[in-house]
């Protein structure tokens, strides 16, 4: 737990504390600077305010020329520069040569010759009718790619705190900002602090089943936990806070302690960080398990316009509430 | 904008004998390496992988990077082996890399399409057509933003010209006034496909007014004339005046890469055509003879020079040779600066 508890802290939202984040890191060191479209006048996460303090040099509009701005922030790494590029995921599919095949590779292939200190916000913003183009959830997608170091934060603390991690990390970094996980509040500190990468927090204590979520989904396992409690069922919440690298030995501990695993992800259930999870406790933790692993993911199809169609899609505090009772019928 | 080349080889350059004569030691150094590694490759013993010789376009990497500093950069493409050699790389960490030692300059990791040279500025080789560009103009982005005035040569093929990431990395450039140079090795096919039959308007020099950008055709076997266009772009770049686009009209000798007509039968370039390019077309032999009239050179001090340049590949392979193979504990080395667990 690295929640800190001596300042008396504000609550602000995940929003806030990004932007929190950004300004005091461009503040920190020079060589940060964020490019993508639409920032200087804020469209897409609350830039206008880095633009209004350090200008267009160090905030860039770009062009809708993704795989060039993604590629250039590779190179602009590569000769010391600490990029950022801020953009919706769904755009990032226009990116992937750069981002797979320039990005993820670099340091390895030309055996360590270069460092490349690269953070790309995604954001992930599903569930506001705006149909399949604009509904991604593609973080599984990064863990599956060597190369990448992938946070999936939960709430506004851990979003400030892994933020500047990344920012100050030598390594190429994803940071995935899901559309619930932004929408939380909770307390900030005002002193810097940072969160390390690899290390998962607890953010329920409970005995009976574990469920591990990642990003927003881990305040969706939250509200579920508040049900089950209703009915006796003591839930573990924890949440890796990054995907890669991945704390297991929390996860493994905590269902050695339950004997039951539910896994979340706002992702397509094949191949989801639910599954690259359960996977690992099928192979590390079988011998603890006392019932089958459950996960709860999005369905298999691209997510609908329709309001009567989309909320079908997702996991729900409902959802997860009937994968943990299975899990103790 | 354009250059005459035949023009601009007859004049004097600026009276350097000193880069008149590395300009051939360079292209020596590439023709010989790649010379050497055609025949390690046909023998196969000791080779892995293809490898994509640079035979026949040396001039328009040896006249471009020599345009250079030191501390300028450089990007590539899966035909690696001059780019690096031409920005003065070391032979040895290179031939090493080719037969996948250690002591390469990617530890083994990168190969014959992936060679690089960040002491020297060169950011990498990239396997992927066209998927260099973009990075060349972040590295541009990097010296704007840093406020020194390293430029950069992007090195790209014909091929990547009808690539997404060429209108978008112009157009970037472009608009952000960037101190970069695309250099297009017009080779005239990729792989097998002619540019004349893939591309709607043939000359790739003219699409530089579409980017508000100085377009220049050069003639790639002439090292003298592709280094004086590509000096011209640079003091541009380096001013703050922004990029340019030179199309360097080249060749290459072998196949697309070597072995590669074991696979593809049926030919696509005439032997005539070939041929031609080899004859007088060649760019060590156009070269030699400027030094030779110029009275740069002596037949004698040619000689001698290539016998030097030869004595270099020799040691290169030697030291390759006798280099160890990476060991089995180096696979998930420099995968992350801050390392995490495998899985």
């Amino acid at each position: 737990m690295t929640t800190a508890t001596e300042v008396k802290p504000r609550i602000i939202s995940t929003a806030q504390s990004i932007q929190e984040a950004l300004v005091e890191e461009f503040r920190r060191d020079e060589r940060v600077f964020v490019m993508g479209q639409d920032l200087q006048k804020g469209v897409d996460g609350g830039t206008a305010a880095l633009f209004n303090e350090f200008g267009g040099e160090r905030v860039r509009d770009c062009p809708i020329s993704e795989n060039a701005f993604v590629g250039a922030a590779v190179g602009a790494a590569a000769v010391g520069m600490r990029p950022i590029v801020t953009s919706s995921c769904c755009f990032m599919w226009a990116a992937m040569d750069s981002l797979i095949s320039q990005a993820a590779k670099m340091q390895y292939m030309f055996g360590g010759q270069a460092s490349l200190p690269l953070v790309f916000r995604m954001t992930e913003l599903w569930g506001g009718s705006m149909a399949a183009h604009h509904s991604d959830r593609i973080h599984p997608l990064f863990m599956q790619i060597p190369g990448f170091k992938v946070v999936m934060a939960s709430n506004p603390y851990d979003s400030k705190g892994l933020l500047k991690t990344a920012i100050r990390e030598d390594d190429p970094v994803i940071f995935f900002e899901d559309r619930m996980a932004g929408a939380a509040r909770g307390p900030v500190p005002l002193e810097d602090y940072t969160v390390p990468f690899g290390v998962a927090d607890i953010k329920r204590a409970g005995s009976d089943v574990t469920i591990v979520g990642v990003g927003g989904m881990v305040n969706m396992a939250l509200k579920a936990a508040e049900q089950l409690e209703a009915e006796g069922v003591s839930v573990e919440v924890v949440d890796p806070r990054t995907i890669v690298p991945l704390d297991r030995d929390t996860i493994l501990e905590s269902v050695a302690k339950t004997g039951r695993l539910v896994t979340v992800d706002i992702a397509h259930k094949r191949c989801s960080v639910a599954s690259e999870i359960s996977a690992m406790v099928a192979e590390h933790g079988f011998g603890s398990l006392k019932a089958p692993i459950k996960r709860v993911a999005t369905e298999n199809v691209h997510i609908p316009f329709s309001t009567a169609l989309e909320p079908l899609c997702y996991p729900t505090p409902d959802k997860i509430a009937d994968a943990v009772r299975e899990t103790l019928a | 904008m354009t250059v005459d080349a035949d023009r601009a080889a007859s004049e004097s350059l600026e009276g350097s004998r000193d880069l008149l004569i590395e300009m051939q030691r360079r292209m020596l150094r590439i023709r010989l390496l790649e010379t050497q590694v055609m025949k390690l490759v046909k023998i196969g013993a000791e080779t892995a992988g293809p490898y994509h010789l640079y035979t026949g376009e040396e001039a328009v990497a040896v006249g471009a990077c020599l345009a250079l500093r030191d501390d300028d950069y450089i990007t590539g493409t899966h035909r690696s082996h001059g780019h690096p050699i031409a920005k003065g790389g070391d032979l040895r960490k290179a031939m090493a890399e080719l037969l996948g030692k250690r002591t390469g300059y990617c530890k083994g990791k990168g190969g014959s399409m992936h060679l690089a040279d960040f002491s020297i500025g060169v950011l990498g080789e990239s396997g992927i057509v066209g998927s260099a560009m973009p990075t060349a103009i972040g590295a541009a982005l990097g010296s704007k933003l840093q406020g020194n005035d390293r430029v950069v040569v992007c090195f790209f093929g014909d091929g990547a010209v009808n690539s997404g990431p060429f209108h978008e990395t112009l157009n970037l450039a472009s608009i952000w006034k960037l101190p970069v140079i695309f250099v297009c090795e017009n080779n005239m096919y990729a792989i097998t496909t002619a540019a004349r039959d893939m591309m709607a308007v043939p000359e790739v020099a003219v699409r530089a007014s579409n980017y508000a950008m100085p377009g220049v055709v050069v003639d790639g076997q002439d090292v003298v004339a592709v280094h004086r266009a590509v000096a011209t772009a640079v003091t541009r770049a380096r001013t703050g005046d922004g990029p340019s686009l030179i199309e360097a009209k080249t060749y290459r000798y072998d196949d697309h890469s070597v072995g590669l007509q074991r696979i593809v039968r049926t030919p696509y370039r005439t032997d005539d055509e070939i041929a031609a390019w080899q004859g007088d077309r060649d760019p060590l032999t156009i070269h030699a003879a400027y030094l030779r009239d110029n009275a740069v050179m002596t037949e004698a001090e040619l000689a001698e020079l290539q016998s030097e340049v030869a004595d270099a590949i020799a040691d290169a392979l030697t030291f390759a040779r006798e280099s160890p193979f990476p060991d089995a504990s180096e696979l998930y080395d420099d995968m992350f600066t801050v390392p995490i667990s495998a899985d």
